[in-house]
């Protein structure tokens, strides 16, 4: 049902687009048609792949260190009362420096190659991960972590067996935001300074006036951020599965299963 | 039960938050193998006495003095139900009874207590639901596998801090029936704001009231526990004690 809905949209804007270029008559420099893109998509596949591959692996590669730390900083923060007092200002502060200001900075220290772009996803994807987890390790039912005391567990059991599990939906909801954040950060990271990747691609076509081939790229990007979205959404929602629907849509964010569906 | 209930006396207990006093002085006696329902107005620190005795006040906000009539230390022989049923809810009703045992030594220990879990659930009448949600169960149907939990902790002394407030009124009492069976023998202080519960179920009735909060024991009952709400003795003795929590009798 929800996958023939989806499929009727993307049909739709399709359809829209190139109805757009036929009367509007916009020359291809500016706003080439579906047709043309998909021609370009299929006879440029292995530059395409080529390029997309090396983005892919700095998206996950991002996604997984980024997850790494902000999972690390949330846990060190709710474990220790001096750690929450110096880790505090820096997350932060982490999040009004604007990560795109600093990617020039990046490809300084990191170079042109993977890491810097790896760096800047990470950054970008590294705050709503940790301030999610946080509030979710914190959020813990008070009266369970009595109940726990009492029952005689430490400080580290009730952290690994109770705060953790309580915070899982609050950690989902935070990667879904770094799963769709991700891709920008390794884009960015690519425009900046790079040889290789989507973001490059699409740079050296646009100066080339190659712009259906530039719409062919980011057709391939909007493609693998999609599909990272909804695996992850998946996993995700089979993880929280205790969770009671109406919660877990809130914190859901955009998903594609809709409450009633899922009945 | 596999440890003799001891008596727990209380002595001079105080606790303070941010240095603003709640309770001083108080001295309580819980008599072994019985019940007790500790009653008074909400905010007058009835909660904070029954955390005192189950250890989860910090230091610096508690004092007084804990012993036993058998010497040996009440931490660690305590077992504690909130408000609310506080079921973990990703995990199995299984897993929740077995809650205990897993924090305390993994999943061996886990795997050890199965059998003991599934009695304990028989006997709360969850049989064939081990394997369920809690979000799946009613309120009733949650309370009854904390029941369960507290069973499976096999302590001596229990605690319980208005769990059955949030129930609707045939659960409740369908409930306090339950308890009292399956808790016999245990020393039991139950904290609760509803006269008539602490009427129907407990051998001695303390009462925290007045400013400020002192300790007031009230007669105890007539009859065995349950006891029938259709009693009229009961029905007298709402009035009395209404009138000692410090509501007059002709305002409430």
């Amino acid at each position: 049902m929800k996958g023939a809905r989806v499929l009727v949209v993307a049909l739709g804007l399709l359809l829209a687009w190139e109805a757009l270029v036929r009367v509007t008559a916009v020359p291809p420099f500016i706003l080439p048609a579906p047709l043309a893109v998909t021609m370009q998509i299929i006879s440029q596949a292995e530059l395409l792949l080529h390029h997309g591959w090396i983005t892919a692996i700095e998206i996950l590669l991002g996604l997984f260190f980024g997850t790494l730390a902000g999972m690390a900083s949330a846990l060190l923060i709710v474990a220790s009362r001096p750690a929450r007092a110096w880790l505090m200002p820096l997350l932060v502060i982490s999040q009004a420096l604007p990560v795109f200001a600093l990617a020039p900075l990046l490809t300084l220290w990191f170079g042109y190659g993977l890491a810097s772009k790896v760096v800047m996803a990470s950054l970008i994807i590294y705050f709503p991960v940790a301030a999610a987890f946080a509030d979710g390790l914190r959020r813990c039912d008070p009266g369970l972590i009595d109940l726990a005391r009492v029952m005689g567990a430490s400080r580290r059991t009730i952290l690994l067996h109770l705060r953790i599990p309580a915070a899982l939906p609050a950690l989902a909801s935070g990667l879904r935001v770094a799963a769709a954040t991700a891709p920008i950060g390794a884009v960015v990271g690519e425009w900046v300074g790079s040889s290789r990747g989507l973001g490059y691609l699409m740079l050296h076509a646009n100066a080339r006036l190659q712009v259906d081939l530039m719409f062919a790229a980011l057709a391939l990007l909007a493609t693998f951020s999609l599909i990272l979205y909804f695996t992850l959404d998946a996993v995700l929602r089979r993880l929280t599965a205790w969770q009671p629907e109406s919660d877990s849509d809130s914190a859901a964010g955009f998903s594609l299963s809709s409450r009633k569906e899922s009945l | 039960m596999t440890q003799e209930a001891p008596s727990v006396f209380l002595r001079r207990a105080a606790v303070r938050f941010d240095g603003r006093p709640v309770f001083e002085g108080l001295d309580l006696d819980l008599p072994a193998g019985r019940w007790i329902c500790l009653l008074g107005e909400s905010g007058v620190g009835k909660s904070s006495l029954l955390r005192l005795i189950a250890g989860l006040c910090a230091p610096q906000e508690a004092q007084g003095t804990l012993s036993c009539s058998d010497g040996l230390p009440l931490a660690g022989r305590v077992a504690y139900m909130g408000q609310g049923d506080l079921l973990a809810p990703w995990a199995t009703v299984l897993q929740n009874v077995l809650l205990g045992a897993r924090l305390r030594g993994g999943r061996s220990a886990e795997r050890a207590g199965q059998a003991r879990a599934r009695e304990v659930l028989a006997r709360v009448g969850l049989a064939g639901r081990e394997d369920a949600l809690p979000a799946q169960l009613s309120g009733g149907m949650r309370q009854r596998v904390a029941l369960a939990r507290t069973l499976f902790e096999d302590r001596p002394v229990v605690l319980m801090d208005e769990p059955f407030s949030a129930l609707d009124a045939v659960t409740r009492h369908r409930l306090q029936g339950l308890a009292v069976e399956l808790l016999h023998g245990r020393t039991v202080l139950m904290v609760t704001h509803d006269p008539l519960e602490a009427l129907r179920l407990a051998d001695r009735i303390e009462v925290l009231a007045g400013s400020p909060p002192r300790l007031r024991p009230v007669m105890p009952p007539v009859g065995r526990a349950p006891r029938p709400l259709d009693d009229p003795a009961l029905a007298k003795q709402v009035e009395a004690l209404l009138s000692a929590l410090g509501a007059p009798a002709a305002a409430a």
